[in-house]
């Protein structure tokens, strides 16, 4: 390549941790800043037309999600204070029952609220998964007691892509009568739903994942649900979610839901398409690498690689210095030297689980760019690899775990 | 993104010495692949002097991994081992201009592969006595194992005494959650449950009395000032009240952009001056008997 690195145009893959807002949605949202200030709850002209185009925003929202009635949607602060308020109010709503439902690859929304939920005095199923990231559903069903306040699952990895059974779980749940939460932050806008005809009660979205605003999100909360509000004060959102709308922000997601479902086709053909090129031409070009999670059963957009024998924080500073945007499941900072717990709960063996590299797409990705970073990869992986004491020449060094004898572990 | 320094990242992408060293008589090997880390470091040591002649590393491990061992390499040749053994991981840290609270334990791990490598040469058996944790403080670095510890070995029950003891908590606060979890786990262990409220005035050790306290604000006060005044600018201490320290802000200094950095830095000299927290307000002169707190 004759041109220089710094002058190519940066390739952003990391579409499953943002999205870039889509220009027609900030171009709809300005206007909401200055001259369309007004409160929509206010008696006046001012508030009025606010209030006319925050229920065209929120219908465009429901026609993305196939909601019944666009009464059932309740716009929260994003991803996280929807799964927050859909499980507090289900423990809030049944009191006897002191036990939730959840998978061990949750988000760390979910996952996190739980840990804290735990030392509260809940108990916590989390559900395993096995080496593809699939659920047991005999173990699931096995836990669906009167005991249970609300089971709460994603729809899909947002690590790995994978999706978990979720329409097939909610029909379970609600014949043995307990809710049945989904976080769909990774879903909705990808893949089509129809909450019409689900037994979903409840379901979590955020904008800034199709290309809408940051700041902005939703529940879906299907009507006839029990719930408690978490935020409590002024009548917005029908009294479940106080405080004054962020008018911006629902206005921007109604016009990112709106060409979500324009180009629900393309991403499930196109998109998929480059994805599948990109996992063929490194795998093709890079030994000692596997694609992780359920190959055939993901969202359209998602690539996740498990490198051997190299870390993943190294591996994006060097895609980063080619203007390649991805994500690793590692953290690897003091005292959590860890893969994520994505990784941990497949059981992908520690040699592979430092070096997972996320690559996930989105629409505005072109096939030019999934190319370059095919072009990329490989000799990036062979650059770390040279440096690594488990890797020799042209492959692992045999037995690494016990060539490198450190004096301590 | 880390907030690495130039010399880290240059470090990273162009590492020094890396590769194995069939000749080598020194090896130190530290870490392992299933935390994330592992670093090889290779020495070749002139036997009659203990002169370091070439070093080299193999490293598994993030960025600052890489860039720590490759410092570490460029830092100890033509050094002798016991010049070398004289380079501790801040060195090394330092070197690199600096790496993120959460990356110190890089360079930690390059001074442990000396050691080791040190002891292989020597014929001696190397022993690591050190533990992490997960990293609890955030503004001075301090993981959990230590807090741990030192909760334990000197009976604390309080997140002021922590902060005393290990310096954990006396920035920014937000990690306090995390401490009174583990003072509430250690204290269970030894059968006391953890209350939020402080305790008793008279146990809490090594407390300053009145006069000591103002002697050490004045101390750090006075410590502070030649820098100002070489930028034309002066701080006077105006009140103590309780943990609220008034100063005023003179000549350059007063209503400087600067100004919240520099009463940052002062601040920070008075927590770890006094041991306790503090907070340092600016005030305005108005008249002798009056102060005024800036809006």
């Amino acid at each position: 390549m004759s041109t220089p690195n710094s002058l190519l145009k940066p390739i952003y893959l990391d579409n499953n941790a943002t999205t870039r807002c889509a220009p027609e949605a900030v171009a709809a949202m300005l206007p909401y800043f200055t001259e369309q200030f007004g409160n929509p709850s206010s008696m006046h002209s001012f508030g009025a037309k606010v209030g006319h185009e925050v229920k065209a925003a929120r219908a465009a929202l429901q026609k993305l999600i196939g909601a019944e009635y666009d009464s059932e949607i309740v716009y929260t602060a994003g991803g996280t204070e929807a799964d927050n308020t859909a499980i507090l109010s289900a423990l809030k709503a049944s009191p006897d029952r002191k036990e939730i439902i959840t998978s061990a690859v949750e988000h760390h929304a979910v996952l996190h609220l739980c840990d804290q939920l735990e030392k509260d005095g809940y108990t916590i199923h989390r559900l395993k998964v096995d080496g593809r990231g699939r659920i047991d559903l005999d173990e699931y069903r096995k836990l669906l007691t009167d005991k249970v306040a609300i089971v709460s699952v994603m729809w899909a990895n947002n690590e790995t892509g994978t999706f978990f059974p979720v329409e097939e779980m909610a029909r379970m749940a609600r014949d043995a009568n307990i809710l049945f939460h989904t976080d769909a932050v990774q879903v909705v806008g990808k893949v089509p739903i129809n909450m019409a005809e689900s037994a979903i009660d409840m379901l979590s979205l955020s904008g800034h994942k199709l290309h809408g605003p940051k700041g902005i999100g939703a529940l879906y909360l299907r009507r006839g649900s029990r719930f408690r509000p978490l935020l409590r004060g002024g009548g917005q959102e029908r009294g479940r979610r106080a405080g004054t709308e962020n008018v911006p922000g629902i206005i921007g997601l109604g016009v990112a839901a709106r060409l979500a479902l324009e180009h629900m086709s393309f991403e499930n053909t196109h998109v998929r398409a480059l994805r599948d090129k990109l996992q063929a031409g490194i795998l093709a070009a890079v030994p000692n690498a596997f694609a992780t999670g359920d190959l055939d059963n993901r969202l359209p957009n998602t690539l996740n690689i498990a490198f051997e024998y190299v870390e993943g924080e190294a591996i994006l500073m060097l895609l980063n210095k080619q203007g390649i945007a991805a994500s690793s499941g590692s953290a690897c900072t003091s005292g959590s030297l860890e893969p994520s717990h994505v990784m941990r709960a497949m059981g992908i063996p520690y040699t592979a689980a430092h070096g997972t590299i996320r690559f996930s797409l989105s629409r505005e990705n072109t096939e030019e760019e999934i190319d370059r970073v095919i072009a990329a990869v490989p000799p990036i992986i062979a650059q770390l690899r040279k440096l690594s004491p488990y890797w020799d020449g042209d492959g692992p060094v045999a037995d690494p775990e016990k060539a490198f004898a450190p004096t301590y572990a | 993104m880390w907030d690495y320094s130039e010399t880290v990242k240059e470090h990273f992408y162009n590492p020094r010495n890396a590769g194995p060293m069939p000749e080598a008589n020194a090896i130190g090997e530290v870490g392992s692949i299933s935390c994330g880390d592992a670093l090889r470091l290779m020495l070749k040591v002139e036997p009659e002097t203990e002169k370091i002649v070439d070093a080299s590393f193999q490293t598994f491990g993030c960025g600052s991994a890489i860039a720590s061992s490759s410092a570490l390499t460029e830092m100890i040749k033509g050094k002798t081992l016991e010049e070398a053994l004289a380079v501790s991981n801040q060195d090394i840290a330092d070197f690199l201009g600096g790496l993120p609270p959460e990356k110190m334990h890089c360079s930690v791990m390059g001074r442990e592969a000396l050691q080791s490598a040190v002891a292989n040469f020597r014929g001696e058996e190397w022993k690591d006595d050190h533990e992490e944790g997960a990293l609890i403080c955030k503004c001075f670095a301090i993981d959990s194992v230590m807090i741990e510890d030192t909760i334990r070995a000197n009976n604390l029950c309080s997140v002021e005494q922590v902060t005393n003891y290990t310096k954990a908590g006396g920035g920014c606060s937000s990690c306090h959650e995390g401490i009174e979890e583990i003072l509430a786990k250690v204290m269970a262990e030894r059968g006391e449950t953890f209350s939020p409220a402080p305790p008793p005035e008279k146990t809490r050790p090594g407390k300053l009395s009145t006069l000591e306290r103002i002697r050490r604000i004045e101390q750090v006060i006075e410590r502070a000032r030649p820098n100002l005044q070489r930028d034309h600018g002066d701080i006077e201490l105006v009140d103590v009240e309780g943990k609220t320290i008034y100063v005023a802000m003179k000549g350059a200094c007063a209503g400087c952009q600067m100004e919240a950095l520099t009463l940052g830095g002062i601040q920070q000299q008075m927590i770890e001056a006094l041991g306790e927290l503090v907070k340092l307000v600016p005030v305005k002169l108005k008249s002798p008997q009056g102060l005024v707190n800036p809006s």
